[in-house]
């Protein structure tokens, strides 16, 4: 019990440092069931989140988990959430950037800080529809690559999907077999040359084209 | 009787009309353009592993570039077991996604139980009893045994190893067997619920799990002589997938996989929740981050699990599992039936569900696989606004084309093999 009264105060003196650092960076900081929450503004979020990671009083070396959060009630913001933590000093902060459900979803990918947020962002982006600005290779992959029916975790996705089960039968029955292979793959080696001539061409010319 | 000849004609006769000598040339699809020996050239080759594959523990698909026989690439698919759960949690009553948390991580059910019944519990500051804590402590390390046993089994299978997989394969039918006879399922246990536990252990099965702890280790120990030293399983393991210590930390790595590297964070010291801090136990950390520490890493946390078991079944004194809060926990039926306040308590909760107060909580457990974290976020509904899996083998399978880096084609078999994948909790 002690430990975590004090890894607590230890998330606190990070909070606070932050609000120095970043005075307008810093939304809003939250106590919920004693974890400590900071809100940062999109604009300076990754330079926070790298500040947090590089500066030798923080040392947020480990990304627990990005997520995240869209509401029931469509007032809220939508949030991407990333669950930072100090390994060295044994603290956890989460850190979170508000989006407007309605408007482009789009943050800054933070990739280039933790490797570990390849996948949790291509994660991101499959079930939310968030993109990240600079991510390499921001494929779907849960889902399969030409799903076109949304992004499943979205609060205006049913339950059951937008589509009937008898569309969703068909749509998979006649799925592109290129498509059981990314594009990236069909570009190596022996493989490219049993592509029809389009799809070479396609590859030739900028890889996966435009995000859809 | 003369004995019978029988003339057999060969179907591919040796000499051809002319009596020259047939040869079948094996590249007989091979287009008349191009040569027989086109495929030892520069060209990378594309090797499709799986999703139906045994040595991808699961349907995990790996596409692999080769050039010759050395990985240049490895790109994993994954996927082919979604099923949705955190979009369904958003539509079920906190208890009802308890079954669900079962068939992520499927083979450590019921630790996979516990996080999430103590993730709703942060949700609302619920203090459980001291037994419960203590069955729960026990479900936590009975399913690490059993999901370290999978793991080495079938890695040993990987590696050629057939014998010592029957071994443990027995072993962990001896835990089947108490989790059964404790919950009535093998497989689906379901055995926590928020507040306590699905039910009290049945009267005799504390000397089943006694008997476990003392005839385990000499099990253990076996499986080490044919391992440890084994030149083969030394060979194939030692130097092979390595990651450092700050990659691994940078890749978000966890459990044994973070350990093996040499980076001493287990959450159950560095965290301690259901009271680990009490028990003396001993945290394995590895130096190389190869297969083979990797191996050595989770050999000794069985040994030290048992340890654990063992202290928990001294501490174990009868007592209630559930806690006595009406808003999680049903009243005795007696006082239902004959108190108007208990009887709106038990209509409530069986109409409406729990109902958490507005808020979060992300709650993260050592799992035999990594650290297993449930992000809870309430807005004060029966149901949860979100509810997310953080799955530790879908990070550290992120790290697998890292480690594949320059392998041979047969070891990315054993790496793929050493990270511990479960898909049930990858593609959730």
């Amino acid at each position: 019990m002690n430990e975590s009264v004090t890894a607590a105060d230890d998330a606190a003196a990070s909070v606070a440092a932050l609000q120095a650092r970043f005075s307008d960076g810093v939304v809003r900081h939250r106590l919920v069931n004693g974890q400590h929450v900071v809100h940062l503004a999109p604009g300076t979020a990754k330079a926070a989140l790298a500040w947090l990671q590089v500066d030798p009083a923080q040392r947020f070396n480990y990304l627990t988990d990005i997520t995240c959060v869209e509401y029931r009630d469509p007032e809220l913001e939508l949030e991407v959430v990333y669950q930072l933590r100090s390994l060295s000093r044994r603290v956890d902060l989460r850190a979170k950037i508000g989006l407007d459900p309605e408007g482009p979803l789009s943050v800054e990918t933070v990739t280039d800080l933790w490797k570990g947020a390849e996948w949790l962002e291509r994660e991101v982006w499959d079930m939310f529809g968030v993109v990240f600005r600079g991510h390499g290779d921001l494929r779907r992959i849960l889902m399969w690559e030409t799903y076109a029916e949304g992004h499943p975790l979205r609060k205006s996705f049913p339950l059951r999907g937008h589509w009937s089960r008898a569309e969703q039968t068909r749509q998979a029955l006649d799925a592109n077999p290129e498509a059981h292979y990314s594009l990236e793959e069909l570009s190596i080696a022996e493989a490219y040359r049993e592509l029809p001539k389009d799809v070479q061409a396609r590859l030739a010319e900028s890889g996966r084209g435009p995000l859809p | 009787m003369t004995p019978r000849t029988i003339e057999m004609q060969l179907s591919t006769p040796t000499l051809d009309a002319s009596g020259q000598v047939r040869t079948v040339p094996l590249g007989i699809a091979r287009r008349p353009s191009e040569s027989v020996h086109d495929d030892f050239g520069a060209d990378h080759m594309l090797v499709n592993i799986g999703p139906q594959h045994p040595a991808t523990h699961g349907v995990l698909r790996l596409v692999v570039e080769l050039e010759g026989e050395t990985v240049k690439r490895v790109i994993p698919h994954i996927g082919y077991l979604h099923s949705g759960f955190e979009k369904l949690g958003e539509y079920r009553h906190y208890n009802q996604i308890i079954p669900l948390t079962d068939r992520t991580d499927y083979l450590a059910p019921m630790a996979n139980n516990v996080a999430f019944a103590m993730a709703a519990e942060a949700l609302m500051g619920i203090e459980i009893t001291e037994r419960c804590r203590l069955l729960r402590v026990i479900a936590c390390e009975m399913s690490r045994i059993i999901s370290h046993l999978v793991w080495a089994g079938t890695t040993g299978i990987d590696l050629g190893a057939f014998t010592p997989f029957l071994w443990m394969f027995e072993e962990r039918e001896r835990i089947y067997n108490l989790q059964e006879s404790w919950t009535g399922a093998r497989l689906t246990t379901s055995v926590s619920r928020v507040g306590g536990m699905m039910a009290d252990t049945p009267e005799g099965w504390e000397e089943g799990l006694r008997d476990f702890t003392r005839t385990f280790p000499k099990v253990l120990r076996e499986v080490d002589t044919m391992f440890t030293r084994n030149a083969i399983w030394c060979g194939r393991t030692q130097d092979v997938g390595v990651i450092s210590a700050e990659e691994a930390i940078n890749y978000s790595l966890s459990g044994p996989m973070l350990r093996a590297s040499g980076v001493d964070y287990d959450v159950r010291k560095d965290r301690p929740y259901l009271g680990y801090d009490e028990f003396d136990f001993d945290v394995p950390v590895g130096e190389h981050g190869d297969i083979y520490d990797r191996y050595r890493v989770r050999l000794e946390e069985m040994f030290q699990s048992v340890r654990i078991l063992e202290q928990a079944l001294d501490r174990l004194e009868p007592g209630p599992i559930n806690v006595s809060d009406p808003r999680v926990i049903l009243p005795p039926k007696s006082q239902a039936m004959s108190e108007m306040e208990a009887m709106i308590f038990h209509f409530k909760q069986v109409m409406e569900g729990i109902t958490p107060p507005a808020g979060e909580a992300y709650v993260g457990v050592e799992n035999p696989k990594g650290e297993l974290g449930y992000y809870l976020v309430s807005d004060g509904t029966a149901k949860p606004v979100r509810w997310r899996i953080r799955p530790p083998s879908f990070l550290n399978l992120a790290a697998l084309p890292k480690l594949c880096e320059g392998a041979m084609l047969s070891d990315v078999i054993a790496i793929n093999a050493s990270v511990d994948i479960v898909m049930g909790e990858i593609d959730r």
